[in-house]
Order: C-alpha cells, then structure tokens, then sequence
C-alpha cells in the first residue's frame, strides 16, 4: 500500500469549504461567444463580459485567451491543483503559471475552448469570475497566515469572507477600473501598503477587553504610477471591516474617474483629492453605511480552525540518506511556523511557470505531507505547503526532487518576479519573463541564495512600464522598454533602487537604463559595490535603503554613484562586436517593439 | 455515410468485450509492443505492434496481416492499446481502409483495463489463417495532394491535434489546433458523445463540414481525433495520415504565430 492510499483511507482528502463556482456561467459564456463570432455582439462589450469571466486577450491575436483563476486567500487543495494541471494539457501549453496575486493562469487557450475549463473548474468548485476586468479581483492573504510567528491572528477567514461577500455583489460590477484588497499577517510578510485596499490583523484593548480588528491602507497601488497606501485610522474594529470595505468601494464606484483609462484606479482619486479629504469621506461614508443598511449585512466569517492532523506515514521510507543539497533547500525554501514542529515549504518554481507533470506530483504531496490538507498560493509566483512537520521535510524534498521541484532559493533574491512579458502580453516590450529565469539560473549558480546578505532583498521585473511584476517595490526593480542604436534596436530596461512593500514601504528609485542582455552583470556589480562598501551589520536591503535616503557614508553614498559605478556596463556594443546584444531573451530574431491594446482597464 | 460498423459504433465498453470474447464472437487486437504483448494481454487477444504495422503499411501487407491473425470480411474486430487510444485509432483506421467496416476501439486503456481488475493473461491464442479481401476506402484519406486542394474550401476544416506550442510554433496554414489530449473524458478514450458534440461545435466543428485531422508523423493522435469526430455523429471524416512529418518533408507552406515568445512560458 502506498502512502496516499494510506493517508486517503485513514482520514480522506480534504475538501474545500467554500465553492465559488457557478456552472451556468460556462453555459453561458460559450453562448455569448458564439454571439460574438456571428457578429451579434459588439467589440467593447463582448470585451467586458469576457474580462468579467476571467478571460484576458492574448498578444497579438483575438484568437486566444488567458484564464486566470481566482485563489481567494491563495487556499487550493490537491484534486483543484490535478484538474488545473490537466486543463493545462488539454487547454493550454502544458503548463500553468502562478502569478504574484494567488491566481493560477492558463495562457494560450483558444476563446472557444474557454467554456469547456470554466465547466471544468466549476466541477472542483474553482471560478475565474472577476479575475479580470473592472472588478473586485482575486482577494489576496498572506501565505504565512496562520503559520507566521508575528502576526496577531489569522486573517485568512476574513480575507475568504470578504472574497465570498463581494463575489459577484452588484455593487461590484462596474467599477471604474479593477480593486484589489490584500490580507497580510504582519508588517515583514506584507503588501498591505500597495494595493487599493491593504489589512494588516490587530488585536486592541477596546472598552477593557481585547479585540480584534485591523490597521488598513487604502490608496496605495502599482502601475505606470506607483503610490503607498495610506492608514485610514489607528485601528478598525473587526464588525466594521465590512462597513469600511463597502465604504470605500462606494466612494471609490461614485467618484472615481470613468473616462480616462489610464487614470483611473482608486490610488488617482486619494492623490487627487488629498489623502485627509478622502479619509474624511471614508469616514463619512461608512457611518452612512452602517447606518442605512436595510438588512443586516456583516462578512460570513467562518472561525472554524482548520482541523490539523499530520498525514500517517510508514516510518521507515528505507532509511536511505538524506539526498544532496537538502541543507541549502531547508534554509532557503523553508520558513519555521509559529505551530512548533511545523515549517511551510515554498517551492521554487522559475517565473512562476510549473508543468502539468509537477502539479500533479505536487498535488499528491500536499495530501500526503500538509497536516493542513491544501496548499497555500504566494505573493512571488509560487506555492507553498504549510504544516509540514519537521520530520518529514527530507522525505518531502526527496519527493520534490524527482519532479525538478527542489530548487532551492525560493524565499531569496535569487529567484526573481518575472511577469509574463512577450510570452503573452499585448502590452509588454521585453521578454521580462525569460529574463527572470535567466537571473535565477545564473543566481542559483553563483549560490547567490544562501548569502545572508541577500536574503531579505528582492529582484521584481516588468516587461513594460505598467507594474504587474511589481518592480516598483523590488531593492533592485526592472521594467522594460527599446531603445536603438542608429536604426538598430534592443530591448532595454529601467533600473529601480530601494523599493519594498513591508512596514517601511517605499517606491524604488530610478536609477540608469541597463540594456536586456547587461542587466545579470549590473545586479552581480551592485552586489559586489555592496560587498565593498557594507558596514557589519548590513544586508543589501539596508544598505541599498541608506543610499536611496542619500545616506551613505562610504565611496558609494547616493544612486548617482552607483549609476556611475554600473554606468560603463551598459554602454551598448556595436552589431558587428556583439550581435546576440541586440536580440531579446528568447528570441532569434532582431528586436523591435509592437504592442497591442491592453485590457488592464475594460 | 458511416462506415464504420451499421450501428455507428466506435467504441466497445469493457463489459461487452468480455462478453463478446465469452462468445468468441470477437477479434481483439493488443497494438503494444511484443515485449507488453508477451507479459500480459487481454485473454484471447491477438498482438499488432503499431511499429510493425508501420514499417510497410501498403494494402498487399495489410491484408496479409490480418489474415494471419485469423480475421476475415465479416470478423468483428475490437483493437486496444495502453497510449490513451491514439495507437488504436491507427490501427482500426488502417483496416477501414482495407474495408473491414466492423472495428471498434476498447473504451479504455489497457492500464485501466487492468486496475478495474479485469482478466488479463499471457497465454497466445492459436490462430488459423483468413482470407480478407480489398476493397480500399479512399473517403476517409486524405493524402497531401488531397490536402492541399481541399483546404482551400470553405467546407472543408482542417484539424491539427499537436500539443499546443507545437501548433504556435508551426502548422498548416488555415488549419485549427484541437490538442488530442481535450479528446478523452476521466477513464475513456473519448469522451461521452454529448460532451464531444458540445466541444466539438464550440469550436464550430459541424456536420455539415469535411473534417481532416492530422498530427505529428504517422497518424495516431490525428487517428483518435478522426474516431472522436465519427463519435460525436459527424460522418464526414478523413484522415491525414502521413500528417505534419510529410508536409514539412515536401517542404509545403506552414504558418506560425507570431511576434510572442510562448515557448518561454512553458515550464518544461
């Protein structure tokens, strides 16, 4: 008998506790696209039904799709993850790809063939309403809630109501561009201070008894113009997350700007009207709220704990010796959980891309390894499995090595955020995404992962100006662009310092322009310009942070010195001397830049 | 027009096969390999490897294999192999165009065969020599001559079931990507009928079309897919069979999706 069978008839898989899905939405979906092929729907409209159902345009082609499917609070469970990796093999390019919002996407997929997954996920209770288009997307919690050692309570069934709550709500159907709420569990592990709507968990003494509640930010966000969210007040109560949400999106469906696209994310309305007039109206706006409801509305918030109980498992696996590299995987893939005994695994996968073949193994690993029974998407295109005990973690990372998925780096700089740039994304100018795998190769190669120094930095990339690989809070961020020499064009892209998301958060600041091809040799030289210059306690984060305040006080003091010391490894080659320069990651053919429409905004 | 079987049939449940070989009424065909073959088989089952139907699959050598397996003109034959139906599919394709109209595919592999804990054995059946006649079925080929003037009609679709970066990468113009793994259901080779019909018209795959389906090399993912299509009540199919190998080989038109670099999106 092998372990799952075991496992399986001892306690049985676990099943999800919420079903998102709606069949009829499939039905439906196959019919309005037969409508819209025959001419009967409009461009525009057809457009926004699609993106209300998760379906995103493909680059350079009305041909294909991407369907993003919703994670809320990142929760997935073993039989979801199989039926994902076998719609990837029928539906899509054989793999599926996470992205750095707990959403699993399948790209490539014909629009025809859209209401076949739509179906398919809907039997495993997965939906991909709202992933797109002007609505409430996927809300997001911390992979370590739950597990984190600083957090004050599990935000995890709040992030879940709230998902639950405005899931196909009215009130969220036509917003005047995306929202997006982020759970966290605390300050370190946060992008609480980035998004539309931000929640760190408090725990205050109110009236002489401790209660729960949240500090929130709202009007922060990423894009072609980044802000930091700001606190609405010193702590929300817990019975008024729901009335401060409502508010908020109110405020925001009012007033919010209608007309120009690419201005109109909640962060434009706070900067605009000032952050203190729009408190002031939150405020406001929430008393009405609270008071006008006609039934009483509140978040189904299920306080159910989860039932934990470590997979049985025959003790002796043959006794075989722990295999190579396992040292440098528990230290850079694993984090301890505040539950003794327990650690989360975080799978390194590269760009976030992972093959039909290892979500299926990885599925029959979490039943048999996560006393939690499901998996936990992340922010950095990954998954982690949580509650895996101590004692298990050698034969896990024997399991995850004969699929390729016991890289090590996961939770270090050496494994960059690549978004999916020309691989499918009408808007993109570079191959970011290729470029993030081709860092981490080098990275992991130079063991750039188990240096200390580097461990709490990050590397983000975006293959436009728009931010979905978050370079803007990255310590070294990228996004993409061209630029030529003579009539000869390469792709290039723009280097950003000091950014970060967690309770100091802050936008990185433009440093120099590295050509796509110079960009592995700039972070290696930034890397050594550190080594040279730190002071004892440093790591590259605070380091880089000092020289951004322009508080540096070595030979590299301020941005400007390091664009002078990375400056001479950008200056781009002639054709004759370097060909291979002026062609993308990925690509044998000379650069050039070609965009399409994007659909961000509906 | 169907000529595969009076009744339409193209599959056979693994409940009427185990009948039918209790009623040695019922030719079954094992396309693995000898070596498979050899180990365990469907009792009663005779061995085709697909690789030795291969090596010359001209009518004369057709026909003298299969009458070395002891089947003649009115011989119901049932053809199973272990890769998800596809080796099947070119076999029971070839003998239709021989013109033995009554083969059907085993619903399942003969994995699954095995896990629902049905008979299997190793002993080989002594078989007796047949005579079968000839009598071609040009309908359901479709020879790149054929192909290349065909695609060019409105009524006609054409149908590559590649894996889909493959088709990205590089297909026949005009043709439409319909990956052989959408084909099957759970623990079936092909899905139910209805669920066929369904995928098949949301892709705009009709009765009123000729269907041409066409793979890799040699016919055995495009075979399947020319099995769904019959099995989803559309009659008019046809098979391309020396497929994407042979039209690169004549170095004939191909087309590709361009300006995106899909393949880095690909995990492997």
């Amino acid at each position: 008998m092998r372990v799952s069978e075991l496992d399986q008839s001892m306690s049985g898989p676990k099943k999800p506790k919420i079903d998102w899905s709606r069949m009829e939405e499939a039905d439906n979906f196959a019919k309005t696209v037969k409508l819209f092929r025959q001419g009967k729907y409009d461009d525009d409209s057809f457009r926004r039904f699609r993106l209300q159902h998760g379906a995103y345009g493909t680059r350079m082609t009305g041909d294909y799709a991407m369907v993003r499917i919703k994670l809320p609070a990142g929760e997935v469970y073993p039989h979801q993850l199989e039926r994902i990796a076998q719609l990837s093999e029928q539906y899509s390019i054989g793999s599926a790809h996470f992205s750095t919002r707990e959403n699993v996407q399948l790209h490539w997929v014909i629009l025809e063939d859209v209401s076949e997954i739509l179906r398919a996920l809907a039997e495993v209770g997965l939906t991909s309403r709202e992933a797109c288009g002007n609505s409430i997307r996927n809300v997001m919690c911390s992979p370590m809630s739950g597990v984190c050692k600083d957090e004050e309570f599990d935000a995890t069934p709040y992030a879940l109501a709230t998902a639950r709550f405005f899931l196909r709500n009215p009130m969220a159907q036509n917003l005047p561009r995306k929202f997006k709420f982020n759970f966290t569990c605390c300050e370190k592990h946060g992008m609480a201070r980035i998004v539309d709507v931000g929640l760190i968990p408090q725990i205050r003494e109110v009236d002489g008894r401790k209660q729960r509640g949240f500090k929130i930010f709202l009007g922060g966000g990423l894009g072609n113009k980044s802000y930091v969210g700001h606190q609405l007040e010193d702590f929300t109560l817990e019975e008024d997350l729901l009335y401060t949400s409502m508010a908020v999106i109110r405020l925001f469906d009012r007033m919010g700007d209608r007309k120009n696209m690419a201005r109109n994310r909640m962060r434009y309305l706070v900067h605009d009207m000032g952050w203190d007039k729009f408190q002031n109206l939150v405020l406001k706006e929430r008393a009405i709220v609270r008071a006008t409801q006609s039934v009483v509305t509140h978040l189904d918030v299920d306080k159910m704990p989860d039932e934990i109980r470590r997979p049985i498992r025959i003790s002796d696996q043959g006794g075989s010796a722990t295999p190579d590299g396992y040292a440098r995987w528990l230290k850079t893939d694993t984090e301890k959980q505040k539950q003794s005994g327990y650690r989360s695994v975080f799978i390194t996968l590269e760009a976030g891309d992972i093959t039909a073949n290892q979500l299926k193994a990885l599925a029959g690993m979490i039943g048999d390894f996560s006393a939690e029974g499901k998996a936990r998407t992340g922010f950095t295109q990954n998954i982690a499995l949580r509650y895996v005990h101590e004692d298990d973690l050698p034969l896990l990372y024997s399991k995850l090595l004969e699929v390729g998925l016991a890289r090590s780096g996961a939770l270090t700089m050496a494994v960059p955020i690549g978004c999916s740039g020309t691989t499918s994304c009408n808007l993109a100018l570079t191959n970011s995404h290729r470029l993030a795998k081709e860092i981490q190769r080098k990275f992991l190669e130079l063991k750039y992962d188990e240096d200390d120094d580097l461990r709490d930095s990050s590397i983000k990339i975006s293959g436009c100006p728009n931010s979905c690989g978050q370079h803007g809070i990255a310590t070294i961020g990228f996004f993409g662009g061209g630029a030529r020499v003579g009539k000869d064009m390469y792709a290039n892209y723009q280097m950003l310092l000091g950014g970060r998301s967690d309770g100091e958060a802050r936008l990185g600041d433009t440093c120099l322009r590295v050509p796509a091809k110079r960009v592995i040799p700039v972070i290696i030289k930034v890397i050594e310009l550190f080594k040279a210059n730190k002071k004892p306690d440093d790591d590259l984060k605070s380091w880089i942070h000092r020289i951004v305040n322009s508080s540096g006080d070595t030979e590299i003091k301020t941005v400007a010195d390091i664009k002078k010391a990375v400056g001479p490894l950008t200056i781009p080659p002639t054709k004759e001397e370097d060909p291979d320069f002026y062609l993308d990651y990925g690509s044998d053919a000379s650069y050039h830049t070609k965009t399409g429409k994007g659909e961000c905004a509906a | 027009m169907c000529r595969l079987t009076d009744s339409c049939k193209i599959t056979t449940d693994t409940d009427s096969l185990r009948s039918e070989i209790r009623d040695k009424s019922v030719r079954v065909v094992d396309v693995r390999r000898r070596d498979d073959y050899r180990q365990d088989h469907i009792p009663s089952s005779v061995n085709l490897p697909l690789a030795d139907l291969l090596s010359d699959d001209s009518p004369e050598r057709v026909q003298k294999l299969i009458q070395s397996l002891g089947i003649d003109d009115e011989t119901s034959v049932v053809v199973y192999d272990d890769t998800f139906g596809a080796l099947a599919s070119r076999v029971a394709w070839t003998l239709e165009y021989l013109g033995h109209s009554d083969v059907t595919l085993l619903d399942t592999t003969y994995s699954n065969w095995k896990s629902l804990g049905l008979e299997h054995d190793s002993d080989v059946p002594e078989v007796h020599n047949r005579g079968h006649s000839v009598s071609l079925q040009p309908g359901i080929l479709a020879t790149s001559d054929y192909l290349e003037s065909a695609k060019e009609r409105d009524d006609v679709i054409l149908i590559d079931n590649r894996e889909r970066l493959n088709f990205l990468e590089q297909h026949i113009p005009g043709a439409i990507s319909l990956p052989y793994l959408t084909l099957a259901s759970r623990d079936r080779i092909l899905r139910p009928k209805g669920e066929m019909k369904r995928l098949l018209e949301n892709r705009g795959i009709t009765g009123s079309s000729e269907i041409i389906t066409y793979c890799g090399s040699v016919g055995t993912l495009s075979g399947l897919a020319y099995y769904a299509i019959k099995s989803a009540g559309l009659p008019n199919a046809r098979l391309y069979v020396r497929s994407f190998k042979e039209w690169n080989n004549l170095q004939k038109p191909t087309a590709k999706q361009e300006d995106a670099s899909y393949w880095d999106l690909s995990a492997e």
